[in-house]
């Protein structure tokens, strides 16, 4: 079990959410955030003196899947988050130890992708 | 309103610059009241708008609301009160006999001349902050204080000389009790025509920019709504039955105008509560050209048909990829452009002694279309070129990093978030 971890441009969250769901992944959680990478922040002119605004806001969402998952969605969120340019955030792929979920006290995740039929594991829907 | 030739500038029920004069405590008392009713609906623009941009450029577009009516505030004691209210020349402009506030004393015919003058003033502020609209979340600052200046002097003094100043507009009849024509068609369509030449906002039609505040909206709403019974009862410029005649079909129109545009919404997916403001704020616009006028059930026609062609044009908008950000001329610009017409239709002698179309009276119809279209032309046209000049020269938009980041930090130096 993995988690992914993706810090983005907050008007990229719709795009990134849609296309995650549109190949069958729909669990996540998202939190607003502000951030800084290596450029620290984005510098503005200022009556001829840079003034640099060093906090950005972003969107974090993190997503815990089986780890065959990961390189699929990974893939998506870099393709839909990203400009080219500086601030479009970053990917961090984690170890999850465990999980359980609350309602059954069940242990694992579920994790179908689109095209993925293996995972018949817990298939207790609502 | 029929008028002598060489009678002095006629605005609601009071004649200016008579002799023989008189001040009426009631009426004083009152107009003092309602003109500070009006300046409120600034900065309700202002709320109004701010809740409906993103989070990182509320207290910019607040600002602007307020920006817009300090500018506007000194330049009609200055001159701006003047070009609209100065003895005519030829029709279109006001001459300098109140420049600098020469000859506005503290005496008057009912009301005095200097509380007719703020009363204007408060109108004038309230136009530019409307416009606002289309410059939602990338005009640089400096170039909002040159281009409200610019936009006053030209645009809004003329048309308010046209209507109320004894310019060509009242001398042949046009009907505008409180600024149909002046306000909300000038400022509708000048939206409109800034937000072409400025551009599209960055991310525009590929982002979703969902309004950030919208309990912020609402009380913007409720603000401009209560202000609006300063601005249409009190055009009257007298405490009297037409006053209250106003004040009702204000209430009357706005209310028709919500539930018709909430009507369509539903009809279309869930109610918003943005539509419900928005067809309010719609009826408002629709009624104020003939608030003293018409009578409270041709109010709650003009209403709500203003809710369903105000949503009709936000809809056409939106599908053009036009990004009038605030929707400025789908409610102020078409919503005052059905108001002036309908004015021409529903006017009734039995209220003003003014009949309309449906008393069998064509040319009064005519008289509104001709004063409406004129609006519109010169207040696209003008708009246009102040607008071109100052891009060419300081530039109207502020560069993309600070877009991104928005205006509240890059303008302001001041954030809403923690």
């Amino acid at each position: 079990m993995k988690k992914i971890e993706a810090v983005i441009r907050p008007e990229k969250l719709e795009q990134v959410s849609d296309a995650l769901i549109a190949s069958g992944y729909h669990a996540m959680t998202v939190t607003d955030v502000r951030g800084r990478g290596e450029q620290r922040g984005i510098a503005l002119q200022y009556r001829g003196r840079e003034i640099l605004v060093n906090l950005i806001p972003k969107v974090k969402i993190e997503i815990v899947v089986e780890d065959r998952c990961v390189d699929a969605i990974v893939k998506i969120v870099k393709t839909e988050a990203m400009t080219g340019r500086n601030g479009d955030g970053k990917i961090f792929v984690y170890d999850i130890e465990k999980c359980i979920t609350i309602r059954d006290a069940k242990d694992g995740v579920k994790s179908e992708g689109k095209d993925d039929n293996s995972n018949e594991g817990d298939k207790k829907g609502e | 309103m029929p008028r002598e030739e060489n009678e002095p500038p006629v605005f609601g029920g009071c004649k200016l610059g008579v002799e023989s004069k008189m001040i009426d405590s009631g009426n004083t008392a009152f107009i003092i009241v309602c003109t500070a009713l009006v300046m409120l609906m600034t900065p309700a623009v202002g709320l109004f708008y701010g809740g409906m941009v993103r989070k990182k450029s509320i207290i910019s577009m607040i600002t602007l609301s307020f920006v817009a009516f300090i500018v506007v505030a000194i330049q009609w004691v200055l001159f701006g009160y003047s070009l609209a209210f100065g003895t005519d020349i030829a029709g279109f402009i006001g001459g300098a006999d109140y420049l600098f506030m020469n000859g506005v004393g503290l005496d008057g015919d009912g009301i005095p001349d200097i509380l007719f003058m703020v009363f204007q003033l408060v109108f004038a502020g309230l136009t530019v902050a409307i416009l606002t609209s289309g410059f939602a979340e990338r005009i640089k600052l400096g170039a909002f204080v040159l281009f409200a200046l610019l936009w006053t002097t030209l645009v809004y003094d003329p048309l308010a000389h046209w209507a109320w100043g004894g310019g060509w507009a009242s001398q042949l009849g046009a009907l505008d009790f409180a600024g149909g024509t002046v306000v909300h068609i000038s400022s509708g369509f000048g939206a409109l025509v800034a937000a072409i030449v400025i551009g599209r906002r960055l991310g525009f039609g590929k982002e979703t920019m969902k309004p950030a505040n919208i309990p912020l909206t609402l009380i913007g709403g409720a603000l401009l709504w209560f202000g609006w019974y300063g601005f249409n009862a009190g055009s009257e410029l007298a405490a009297d039955g037409i006053a209250a005649n106003a004040f009702v079909v204000t209430t009357i129109a706005a209310a028709a105008g919500s539930l018709a545009w909430m009507a369509l919404s539903w009809w279309h997916s869930r109610p918003s509560s943005l539509g419900m403001i928005s067809g309010a704020v719609a009826g408002l616009v629709a009624i104020t050209p003939g608030a003293g006028f018409v009578g409270p059930m041709a109010a709650i026609v003009i209403g709500a048909i203003a809710g369903c062609v105000c949503y009709g044009a936000l809809l056409f908008r939106v599908k053009k990829g036009l990004d009038e950000s605030l929707d400025a001329w789908a409610v102020h610009g078409v919503g005052g452009f059905f108001g002036a017409l309908a004015t021409g239709v529903f006017c009734s002698a039995a209220i003003n002694g003014v009949d309309g179309l449906i008393y069998g009276n064509v040319n009064q119809f005519v008289i509104q279309l001709v004063d409406a279209c004129a609006a519109v032309v010169y207040a696209m046209v003008v708009t246009y070129v102040i607008a071109i000049v100052i891009d060419k020269t300081i530039g109207l938009r502020v560069p993309e990093g600070e877009e991104y980041i928005g205006l509240d930090i890059s303008q302001h130096g001041e954030t809403t978030q923690m």
